[in-house]
């Protein structure tokens, strides 16, 4: 499926905005993101599994924070950070 | 004095190098022989927390950076030449997943070398209060699993983290020169923690040192160390700035005795960093801030100045020449450094983004870079290349 990069998180996809991964669940999709671009998944789920408080996730155009949500190959992800602060 | 702002590090004296975390990224700051002459290089990671930067002292080449954002999880950094490239952890350090009580690292707080004979070995404090190992230069790190899985750890540790604005942090790590398996950490708060053991078991080590923010003000922990040292040459004393006080302990005594009662009474004894003569076990520097009212943490008046002793605390010298007659910044832990040089150039950076060094050991000041952003870490560092 195809996944949407937020800018911060380019640096490990070569500025991909938009890369392709496989899996059924949104878990799976950022496991397959950190085989294919090691390191990536640690700075948006923390070592409990959990998304980190300031990423969004998308499936399609709803917002997940369950990483078990079930996913399929028409569906598209899209990663994003709230950014806040100064 | 004069200073060049330039993009990328170029070491083309022999003069000190200071390694500079901030709030938005690092800055390698190197001088030439005379320290009259300074080189500003940066930004690396532009807008990256750069919790703390330090060189590996044994191959004097592997460079590590603690960092993080706002928003994305905590990492670490390597470089091997001096800045110019870097690689991030492998597996940088995390508690375990499945972690009974549910803890998820938020920074990377600190990072101290191992023992010298364990090259390659680093330890990294984090905030949740963790303490993690590597064993090949950084790469990949591991959970001290007596230390974050300790019985205690949850009473000891200030936690669910309820402590200082930036979180409660674990810091200064220090590895005894005599016997690697021989560690103390400091936490903010729970307070100092020694094992014999190479971090199998821990004991609390805050007798003497008083804690005015508990019930009781000498509880067994709870403490808020600052800053803890080891003077390397006399590896059984320790000195310690804390959020109550300066103090020092003479092993094999578990005792901390208060020599911040000698610092004169308008100025008090409380501060965040704590630094020591590479040479001269007596010698140490502080930098006052006001812990009153409402802490402003600011210098007691809004005077900026560094006290010195030379008598191991036994009395306080006030350090001010060159710097300003009103400042109202602060100079963070891991802030404060000092060269091997002779005499010392001793180094500070303040949240206002400044750094002062003095080639004379304290006698007298100067800004060596100034407008950069909110500064939390100066480290001297002497590399083996420098091109």
């Amino acid at each position: 499926m195809k996944v949407r990069i937020p800018d911060p998180l380019r640096s490990y996809t070569e500025r991909q905005a938009v890369v392709e991964a496989t899996g059924d669940t949104v878990g799976a999709v950022i496991a397959d993101l950190d085989r294919q671009f090691p390191g990536i998944r640690f700075r948006m789920v923390d070592e409990q599994s959990k998304i980190r408080p300031h990423m969004k996730v998308f499936v399609n155009e709803d917002a997940v924070r369950d990483p078990e949500t079930r996913v399929t190959p028409s569906d598209e992800l899209t990663i994003m950070q709230a950014l806040s602060g100064g | 004095m004069a200073t060049t702002y330039v993009e990328s590090p170029e070491l083309v004296d022999d003069g000190p190098v200071l390694l500079v975390g901030t709030r938005k990224g690092a800055w390698i700051v190197a001088g030439d022989e005379q320290r009259s002459h300074w080189a500003v290089a940066g930004p690396l990671f532009l807008g990256h927390i750069a919790q703390h930067m330090v060189l590996d002292p044994r191959d004097r080449t592997t460079l590590l950076l603690a960092a993080g954002t706002g928003h994305l999880g905590p990492t670490v950094f390597r470089s091997e030449d001096l800045g110019r490239s870097w690689k991030e952890a492998t597996r940088p350090p995390a508690f375990t997943a499945g972690d009974a009580l549910g803890r998820s690292l938020r920074a990377v707080f600190w990072l101290s070398p191992g023992h010298a004979r364990e090259a390659g070995t680093w330890y990294a404090g984090g905030s949740p209060q963790g303490l993690f190992r590597s064993e090949d230069a950084g790469d990949t790190w591991e959970p001290v699993r007596g230390w974050n899985d300790h019985p205690k750890w949850e009473t000891w540790a200030e936690w669910p983290d309820e402590g200082t604005p930036d979180g409660s942090m674990l810091h200064s790590i220090i590895v005894d020169p005599r016997d690697a398996s021989h560690l103390y950490i400091g936490l903010s708060g729970g307070g100092v923690f020694e094992s014999v053991d190479g971090g199998a078991d821990w004991q609390p080590l805050n007798a003497g040192s008083v804690a005015t923010f508990l019930p009781d003000p000498e509880p067994e922990f709870g403490h808020d160390p600052h800053c803890v040292r080891l003077h390397p040459l006399q590896p059984d004393r320790l000195y310690q700035q804390n959020h109550c006080g300066i103090y020092r302990m003479e092993r094999p005594e578990a005792r901390w005795v208060r020599v911040g009662d000698n610092m004169p009474r308008d100025i008090g004894d409380i501060g965040f960093p704590i630094e020591l003569h590479p040479r001269d076990p007596d010698t140490a520097w502080v930098f006052p801030m006001d812990g009153t009212d409402v802490w402003p943490r600011t210098s007691p008046g809004g005077r900026p100045a560094v006290y010195a002793t030379r008598d191991a605390g036994e009395s306080w010298t006030r350090r001010d020449s060159g710097l300003p007659d009103r400042g109202w910044f602060t100079v963070k832990r891991q802030a404060m450094a000092v060269d091997a040089r002779d005499p010392v150039g001793v180094y500070f950076g303040t949240t206002s983004g400044e750094i002062w060094a003095s080639a004379d050991e304290g006698a007298s000041w100067e800004c060596i870079a100034q407008h950069l952003p909110e500064i939390y870490s100066v480290e001297h560092a002497d590399p083996t290349s420098r091109r």
